[in-house]
């Protein structure tokens, strides 16, 4: 009880009577941790989506069947017949886009009539044949507004078809998970519509025993070459992996503001220290043990930690709203076609927090707590030491960066494990602190260069400035570290961004060469694309405006565990026109003729670097009898998806993929024939085929946007860092400025005017930023290297050129630098505030 | 040179108001030293606070140079502060991460005289730290730290020199020679001291004793050591403290 009430006095007592100090400190904490769990629910949100729609409909099934192409609808009567307890459920899988809004939604085709399970869970009674041939039935999502009755257009592959809302989805038909919004229709009319006839994209097996019995044998005894039997929900679980790069990447960077707010608890901690010292002494000399010492200041950043973490939470929840918004977009673009699920705070969550907020801020405390305990009681009250308090230069430091520097440096050639950079993480974690053991000893050295410079150029007061801050370098080197941290990460991650952005330009003027791109009106996804009718190539084959035409077709497939696009394209005309790029070098048309000629494949870099795959191995892919092999001709670089492309010739392919629907077409113009021209010529060749003709420009600034939204949220995580940064930057000037108050009242009483006293502090507040910016420059620069040779190649399997995005890193450089000075704005005033009486008042 | 004119100093708390000097009128003349005495809180740092321009009293005036505090702006205060007084503390308050020549500059930097440099070493040589400029403030003594503040507090060749208890943080041999130096920048440079002090023995060394009791002057003699002192050692010499102090 005693030690609790002298713990009171020691710590909690003056945290209540600086309140500002206080509340910044939790502030910078609880915003560290609410950016991480912002990240953590918005992750999870938008990666556990797509199990909602597709699996909430398949109930309890425990087993899948596929097919790449699709399944011959003939094998669900076979399957129906096996002497086997088990039920299936069969599946057509599209998108169809509402005409009136332009959201796009999962089409399901489910066997109304004969699937009762399916039916109960739709809320549907059993129509009557009339109805479900004449008024073709669909049931929508309530969200959409639209009645029982009603009639709505969806735009279906090439199609606008006119449907009759037979019933509404809403959460009640649902237990469990909601689901997300989707359309149901039957099976017979999907397959109509879609233009599939006879062909299946799923058919889930459940076993009503609950057991898995030995019937799997005989299931794939029964399946028809190619297909596959696999738990259900594979396809999910694979997705998630795909996605989890980038939702580690992601992770990491949200992890930076937390740091960030580390530094100010740290810097928090040590200025308790700092301005307690006496009392620490005189309590020691009483007799306080130096555990309770050390337990007193652990017990400052505890509660720091505590607070930010309760503050955080509730934040973080906030924040998720936008972040699922943004990483929503990014993973529909990217990697799979499903709206973002629930936001949900998972005991999970709460872990993360407590463990980032509290357990960060104990740490950070732990050092200055160390120190404290440590300190002998005579040396703690001897007033002209604790006055000038020179710490933290010293050499050990410096040492101990180059130390953690070069292990850093050795992380960064380790292999990724399991997909993941842990080590590359590591090393660029170990970078940023070894520029923080550094800043210190740089601080040290350039504001005491800089004090004669200063004095000439701004006068007495900057020089003042700079010798107090060199005179404060405890807290100093904190806060220029966290600032540098925070601008050395968006320095990284601008340099990594501006870099893929630059490559992904380049490398778009050298794969698009075409003047006009087709594709289905209905938008396509990631993982899934709209198709059209072959007709409209051949349409725009002839038209005399028209030299070349190049069909592609995409098909999702499972290869290695993760999912990958089999794309078909025609090699004859790529061999003519394109100037793709491949690693080892080889000529296009090279390998075109390869393509043509034999029974062989190119592989996109991320879909080689995932699978370990190079020119010359071999891929075994699920078509044709299941287990097709074809040869690797070469590695090409592309960026369009993380997944990875395997391209091969269309002619080929078909053979094993016989559905001649397209997903693209690539026109090249007559020479001579103006482009608008053609592409009024192709639109109207295609009249009666819901497809959209986009100009290659347009193409390629489609493909930039969506680079730059994908990217928005890095930028938002960096900029929330310096925030935090800038927030515990004003905070400690301002700690600087009432912990040398009595300084300012001298300065005043010595004839310095309210404006020189006001320079001072914004000259430490400039000089803090140019340090800071400075410093951070050079770990950005060294950050860039790490995430763009290491972390990315082995998160995503991209070779980038290294570009300098001069513009932004400027902007972005003078930005934080005019923040910083404004950051010492209030501070200035405080200190311009002070009488020259003030802090030596006597008798 | 220094006039207080039934100046009073009242400080507001939060629930009432604290009066530290109550309408004192009083004069110092020129090349005068004199010492202030009383017990603590009779409002001895009050008067130095209004006399050096750094306060301004609640009612009645303060004439530094001829002019009312009262009717000077914060920047003309400022000017006061810089030309006219020079001010030596107690616990020194030497900017701890300024050298001993550096803390000598820093008020003639503010004011934004030229060869700053070469007047701070003069100032130092002065009070006989010549060769310990270089020196920051915690690697030298009591004494050492006090005869740089009275260096600096000399910067401007103020014709007012206000100190507060400069001995009170000193011992007594250290004391004494820092009196000595007192009674050598009022002798040889014909500045006006006004010293507020515990001490009996050093009072006895200016010209005149100033005795204040709860915030009034209850008493103004001549010090009882004035004869040994009285102007003895000389006449002033202006020209040297002035000699590099132009603007």
């Amino acid at each position: 009880m005693n030690r609790a009430r002298l713990l009171y006095r020691l710590i909690g007592r003056p945290l209540i009577r600086e309140p500002v100090r206080t509340w910044i400190t939790v502030l910078c904490v609880s915003i560290g941790v609410a950016v991480v769990v912002a990240i953590d629910l918005a992750g999870h949100a938008a990666a556990g989506s797509f199990r909602s729609s597709m699996e909430s409909l398949q109930g309890s099934a425990s087993y899948e069947i596929t097919r790449v192409g699709g399944i011959p609808d003939t094998a669900f009567g076979v399957l129906s017949k096996l002497p086997v307890p088990l039920e299936f459920s069969a599946r057509v899988e599209a998108y169809a886009t509402v005409a009136a809004t332009g959201e796009r939604l999962p089409l399901f085709g489910v066997d109304i009539l004969g699937d009762e399970a399916v039916r109960s869970g739709v809320g549907a009674e059993l129509p009557d044949l009339e109805v479900l041939f004449e008024q073709r039935p669909v049931w929508v999502p309530e969200t959409l507004g639209v009645r029982v009755g009603e009639r709505i257009d969806l735009a279906v592959n090439d199609r606008l078809e006119t449907f009759t809302v037979q019933g509404l989805l809403g959460n009640s038909n649902w237990s469990g998970t909601s689901p997300q919004g989707f359309v149901v229709t039957d099976i017979a009319l999907a397959q109509q519509v879609l233009d599939r006839i006879g062909l299946l994209d799923r058919i889930y097996v459940r076993d009503p025993s609950g057991g898995e019995g030995d019937w799997k044998a005989l299931i794939a005894g029964a399946l028809p070459s190619g297909a596959s039997l696999r738990p259900a929900g594979t396809g999910t679980q694979e997705s998630r992996k795909l996605l989890r790069s980038f939702r580690w990447n992601l992770q990491v960077l949200s992890y930076i503001a937390l740091i960030v707010g580390a530094f100010l608890v740290y810097n928090a901690v040590s200025v308790s220290v700092v301005r307690r010292r006496d009392l620490i002494g005189v309590a020691r000399a009483l007799g306080m043990a130096a555990g309770t010492v050390r337990a007193g200041f652990l017990a400052e950043g505890c509660f720091f930690g505590a607070a930010g973490t309760l503050v955080g939470l509730v934040l973080g929840r906030v924040l998720a709203v936008g972040a699922v918004g943004l990483m929503g977009q990014t993973v529909q673009a990217l990697y799979v076609s499903s709206a973002p699920g629930d936001i949900a705070i998972r005991p999970w969550t709460a872990a993360v927090a407590t463990v980032a907020g509290l357990g960060v801020s104990v740490a950070a405390a732990w050092w200055p707590a160390r120190e404290a305990s440590s300190v002998l009681p005579a040396e703690a009250m001897a007033r002209a030491r604790r006055d000038y308090e020179i710490r933290g230069a010293s050499a050990y430091w410096s040492q101990a960066a180059g130390v953690c520097a070069a292990v850093s440096a050795l992380l960064c050639t380790l292999p990724a494990w399991d997909r993941v950079p842990y080590a590359g993480f590591l090393g660029a974690f170990g970078l940023i602190l070894a520029v923080a053991m550094v800043v210190p000893k740089v601080a040290a050295v350039s504001l005491s260069a800089a004090a004669r410079p200063l004095l000439r150029l701004l006068g007495p007061g900057a020089m003042l400035g700079s010798r107090t801050l060199a005179g404060s370098l405890g807290r100093t080197a904190v806060i220029v570290a966290a600032l540098a941290t925070a601008t050395g990460m968006m320095v990284s991650v601008g340099i990594m961004v501006g870099s893929l952005r630059e490559t992904l330009i380049v490398w778009m003027d050298r794969q698009l060469q075409a003047d006009l791109y087709v594709q289905a009106e209905a938008r396509s996804g990631a993982d899934a694309a709209a198709t059209f009718s072959e007709e409209v190539a051949k349409t725009i084959e002839g038209l005399p405006a028209v030299d070349d035409v190049d069909r592609l077709r995409r098909y999702p497939i499972s290869y290695g565990g993760l999912p990958s696009t089999l794309a078909l394209a025609d090699f004859r005309v790529i061999g003519r026109r394109s100037k793709m790029r491949f690693l080892g070098g080889q000529d296009i048309a090279a390998v075109a003729d390869t393509l043509v000629a034999s029974k062989s494949v190119i592989a996109s870099e991320a879909f080689g670097s995932k699978h370990g795959l190079g020119a010359g191995d071999t891929v075994r892919l699920p078509i044709g009898n299941g287990a097709e092999e074809f040869e690797i001709a070469g590695i090409y670089y592309d960026y369009s998806a993380e997944h990875g492309f395997l391209l091969g010739h269309r002619e080929i392919l078909m053979r094993y993929l016989p559905d001649d629907r397209l997903t693209g077409v690539a026109v090249y113009v007559s020479a001579g024939v103006d482009v608008e021209a053609a592409r009024s010529a192709v639109i109207e060749s295609a009249a009666g085929y819901r497809v959209q003709v986009s100009r290659n420009r347009e193409l390629r600034e489609g493909a930039t946007e969506i680079f730059d939204r994908t990217f928005a949220i890095t930028y938002a995580l960096e900029a929330v860092a310096i925030f935090v940064a800038i927030l515990g930057m004003s905070g400690a000037l301002l700690t600087l400025v009432v912990d040398r108050r009595a300084e300012f009242g001298v300065l005043r009483a010595l004839g310095a005017a309210k404006r020189q006293v006001r320079q001072l502090v914004l000259a430490q507040a400039g000089m803090l930023g140019l340090l800071a910016t400075s410093m951070g420059f050079v770990l950005g620069w060294l950050l860039s290297i790490v995430l763009v040779k290491v972390i990315n190649k082995q998160s995503f399997g991209w070779t980038i050129q290294f570009h300098w995005p001069v513009a932004i890193l400027l902007g972005a450089i003078g930005v934080i630098f005019a923040a910083s000075l404004a950051a010492g704005t209030y501070p200035a005033r405080i200190a311009a505030t002070q009488g020259p009486t003030d802090g030596m008042r006597g008798g | 040179m220094l006039r207080f004119n039934q100046a009073s100093k009242s400080y507001e708390l939060s629930e009432h108001s604290v009066p530290a000097l109550r309408g004192v009128t009083v004069s110092v003349d020129r090349g005068e030293f004199v010492a202030l005495v009383g017990r603590s809180g009779c409002g001895k740092s009050t008067f130095l606070h209004l006399a050096g321009a750094m306060d301004l009293p609640t009612s009645g005036e303060v004439l530094v140079d001829g002019l009312s505090t009262r009717d000077l702006d914060d920047d003309q205060l400022t000017q006061v502060r810089r030309e006219r007084v020079g001010f030596v503390f107690q616990f020194f308050h030497l900017f701890p991460t300024l050298s001993a020549l550096e803390n000598v500059e820093m008020p003639l930097q503010l004011a934004g005289r030229s060869k700053t440099r070469r007047r701070a070493n003069e100032l130092l040589e002065v009070v006989g730290l010549a060769g310990l400029g270089d020196r920051l403030p915690y690697q030298l003594s009591g004494g050492q730290m006090q005869r740089v503040a009275i260096a600096r507090a000399l910067g401007a060749a103020p014709a007012l020199l206000l100190a507060d208890e400069p001995t009170g943080n000193l011992d007594s041999e250290t004391s004494a020679a820092i009196m000595a130096l007192f009674r050598r920048v009022n002798g040889e440079f014909g500045t006006a001291i006004v010293m507020a002090t515990h001490s009996v023995e050093n009072a006895a060394e200016a010209d005149r004793v100033l005795g204040l009791a709860d915030g009034r002057l209850v008493s103004d003699s001549p010090s009882p050591g004035n004869a040994r002192h009285s102007r003895s050692v000389g006449p002033p010499n202006h020209g040297r403290l002035h000699s590099s102090s132009a603007p």
